[in-house]
């Protein structure tokens, strides 16, 4: 069992998020998957953008980083080249990461920076009140595409399988043991690891398209859900509304701060881990 | 121009844009993030050798967003950060800046000005950014910027950034402009300079506050995860513990405190060059590349019998509203001239508050301020004052 609360900052409750969000589930799977890797606190550092999604670090008693819209990677890569001795996880949500953050979600993903990427797809913008993102549905309703959404989505696990992530994996929280054992496996993953997390906004999304029950919406998400392997043996009308999960790269590359290691020794020098503040300061 | 670089051993022609580079890894530099633009890109491209020759860490970014990004997570890890930018790219850096800000984050954004607005011109000086500088971020905040004059005195200003931004807790905006970042000059850079660490915690992990109201301002600062110290970040209005608040008392004490820390201690961090200041009736404040040409006019003026005298800031901000206010009250006119039209003029006059007249003199047409156009300036207002050099 995991003791949960060791990693909780249990006064920063309440929790923000609606009676029925899914973004819980996938805060206790995360926790689940770092408690099994063993890693202490303080060698995680969590960072996120702005959304629901992204107040996720808040609570979690690590080294945490709750940056600005979109760009929660970007921090990240700093923080990662900066310290690669820390394990690096941001948290962010579809809007975050694939509208005004796309540029860095790609770029991270090409370089193959050490960094683990949870993105939690609600297929919508939650925290601004439910406005459309580059993952509504076509056909489905936002407060900015009140006659429905006719925009293509992107294909978030085809993104970043193109972009040249080393692990991609897709999963919903309505299997949350599924989820915890692909995130343990996108933590210790060396490179650029992506899970991204099909999760309900009961209040901004449900609401509008139905249903609206946290539970149904839940079980939705399990019914639509055929794994990787599966989905030939599905009737081919159902195939557009499926959820496929699992595991859709999982490869071994060079790793960009390790390549850079690698460059830093070559020049004679030595990587060197930035000095610890010193107790007093003098004046400039 | 003269050096200012504390005498050093060995002479070597730099330009500004080298300066920098080598200010900042005497300074202590670990990170550099940036995206490439003219004309800063020297900067970056030094860095990348540099860097990873002494151990530290440099990355080309997708975008200027990024790089500001980058350079701020780096920061909070414990490292001395910096970027590297012009116009078009320090407009896009200005929500990040808000955010080491308001994070209070150290770290240095060099701005080598061309141009502007939008694309501008990209191989051409200006000092369009210095109010972009100010204010080019949302929200009240302090800022700290520096303007240097010379390739020596870049070198100087690049390592006072560094250890301005790790003594209060802040970005620190170095204002270069297209002029300083190419123009070569002899050196000697000095073989060791001082620097500054920022603050370590003042508290065991568990009891430490990372936004803590110190007497001085400015709050200790830990290294995420080193010797047991785990804390918060956010850009949202915060406590002193660092996480989100809506209490309107605390939200007041923060956002004040912000601007207090660095204003209270404006005399550290103001700097000015007074040049024949003591009897000058003509005062031309100037800063950056045009105090070049400034130096050249005063003392033409003095040739020609016009009492003239130079006041050039290396810090522009805080503004040295006293410096100014000061003069202003012994001499008979201010001239101000300036490659925007008028975005310090603006500053001197409130500074000066009618105890003299002052007379901006703008050009943008992309080429830099002559003494000769100075001069001119100088002699209209002497002549003006009735204090025109007897022919
Ligand atoms: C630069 C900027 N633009 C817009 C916003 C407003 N904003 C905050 S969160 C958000 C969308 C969040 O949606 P998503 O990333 O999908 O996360 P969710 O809330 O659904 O978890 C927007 C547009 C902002 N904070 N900053
Ligand atoms: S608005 Fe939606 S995403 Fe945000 S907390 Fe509520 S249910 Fe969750």
């Amino acid at each position: 069992m995991t003791d949960y609360d060791k990693y909780l900052r249990l006064d920063k409750f309440p929790l923000i998020w609606c009676p029925g969000c899914g973004d819980g589930i996938v805060l206790k799977a995360i926790l689940r998957a770092v408690d099994r890797i063993g890693l202490s606190q303080d060698e995680i550092c969590m960072v996120s953008g702005i959304g629901c999604s992204s107040r996720t670090p808040g609570y979690v008693d690590v080294n945490t980083l709750h940056t600005t819209h979109g760009r929660a990677i970007a921090f990240a890569t700093g923080v990662k080249m900066a310290r690669p001795d820390l394990t690096v996880i941001v948290v962010t949500g579809d809007g975050d990461a694939t509208a005004i953050g796309g540029n860095h979600f790609i770029h991270a993903a090409r370089r193959n920076i050490d960094i683990t990427v949870l993105l939690y797809n609600n297929w919508i913008y939650g925290m601004t009140g439910g406005q459309a993102s580059p993952t509504t549905p076509r056909g489905k309703r936002a407060s900015t595409a009140k006659f429905g959404s006719f925009e293509p989505n992107f294909d978030i696990v085809a993104l970043a399988a193109g972009a040249g992530a080393s692990f991609v994996a897709r999963e919903t929280v309505a299997k949350p043991l599924a989820l915890d054992k692909l995130i343990e496996r996108a933590i210790l993953k060396k490179g650029f690891s992506l899970v991204e997390v099909m999760t309900p906004c009961p209040t901004t999304y449900g609401r509008r398209n139905k249903p609206a029950d946290p539970l149904l919406m839940v079980q939705d998400l399990k019914d639509r859900s055929v794994p990787r392997g599966k989905v030939e043996d599905i009737p081919e009308l159902e195939r557009e509304s499926a959820i496929v999960t699992g595991v859709f790269v999982d490869v071994n590359k060079p790793e960009y701060t390790e390549q850079y290691a690698g460059l830093v020794e070559k020049l004679g020098g030595r990587r060197t881990a930035p000095a610890a503040p010193s107790g007093g300061s003098k004046t400039p | 121009m003269s050096d200012t670089a504390a005498a050093g051993t060995r002479t070597q022609v730099l330009s500004g844009n080298e300066a920098c580079a080598l200010g900042a890894m005497a300074a202590g530099l670990t990170f550099y993030g940036g995206y490439p633009i003219t004309p800063s890109s020297e900067i970056a491209e030094d860095l990348s050798e540099l860097l990873p020759k002494a151990g530290g860490a440099f990355i080309q970014m997708e975008d200027e967003i990024a790089a500001m990004g980058a350079i701020i997570g780096a920061s909070l890890a414990g490292a001395k950060a910096m970027t590297a930018t012009s116009g078009p790219g320090f407009s896009l850096k200005q929500e990040n800046i808000g955010f080491a800000c308001m994070a209070e984050v150290p770290c240095v954004v060099v701005n080598v000005q061309r141009g502007g607005p939008s694309t501008g011109l990209p191989t051409m000086p200006a000092q369009g950014d210095v109010q972009q500088a100010r204010w080019g971020t949302h929200g009240d905040h302090a800022i700290i910027a520096l303007a240097p004059y010379s390739v020596a005195e870049t070198f100087d200003l690049t390592v006072r950034a560094f250890n301005l931004a790790e003594t209060f807790r802040t970005p620190v905006i170095l204002l270069l402009d297209e002029i300083i970042g190419h123009v070569n000059e002899k050196v000697r850079l000095p073989e060791k300079v001082e620097i500054v660490e920022r603050k370590g915690p003042d508290a065991p992990p568990g009891k430490y506050l990372p936004y803590r109201h110190t007497e001085d301002g400015v709050p200790p600062m830990a290294v995420y995860g080193r010797d047991g110290y785990r804390f918060h970040v956010t850009g949202l209005a915060h406590d002193q513990t660092g996480f989100p608040t809506n209490n309107p008392k605390e939200i007041d004490l923060l956002n004040r405190r912000l601007v207090w820390k660095i204003e209270r201690r404006r005399d550290e961090i103001v700097e000015v060059v007074r040049e024949r200041c003591d009897d000058a009736e003509i005062l031309v404040f100037a800063y950056g590349s045009v105090a070049r040409a400034a130096h050249q006019a005063i003392r033409e003026a003095r040739e020609a019998g016009i009492a003239a005298g130079l006041l050039r800031p290396r810090t522009l901000w805080p503004f040295p509203d006293r410096e100014v206010r000061e003069l202003a009250e012994r001499v008979r006119t201010i001239v101000v001239p300036e490659m925007n039209l008028g975005q310090m003029a603006h500053e001197v006059e409130w500074a000066a508050r009618g105890a003299c007249p002052v007379v901006p003199f703008g050009r943008v047409d992309g080429l830099p301020v002559s003494p000769a156009q100075i001069l001119h300036r100088i002699r209209e207002a002497a002549r003006a004052s009735g204090r025109e050099a007897r022919p």
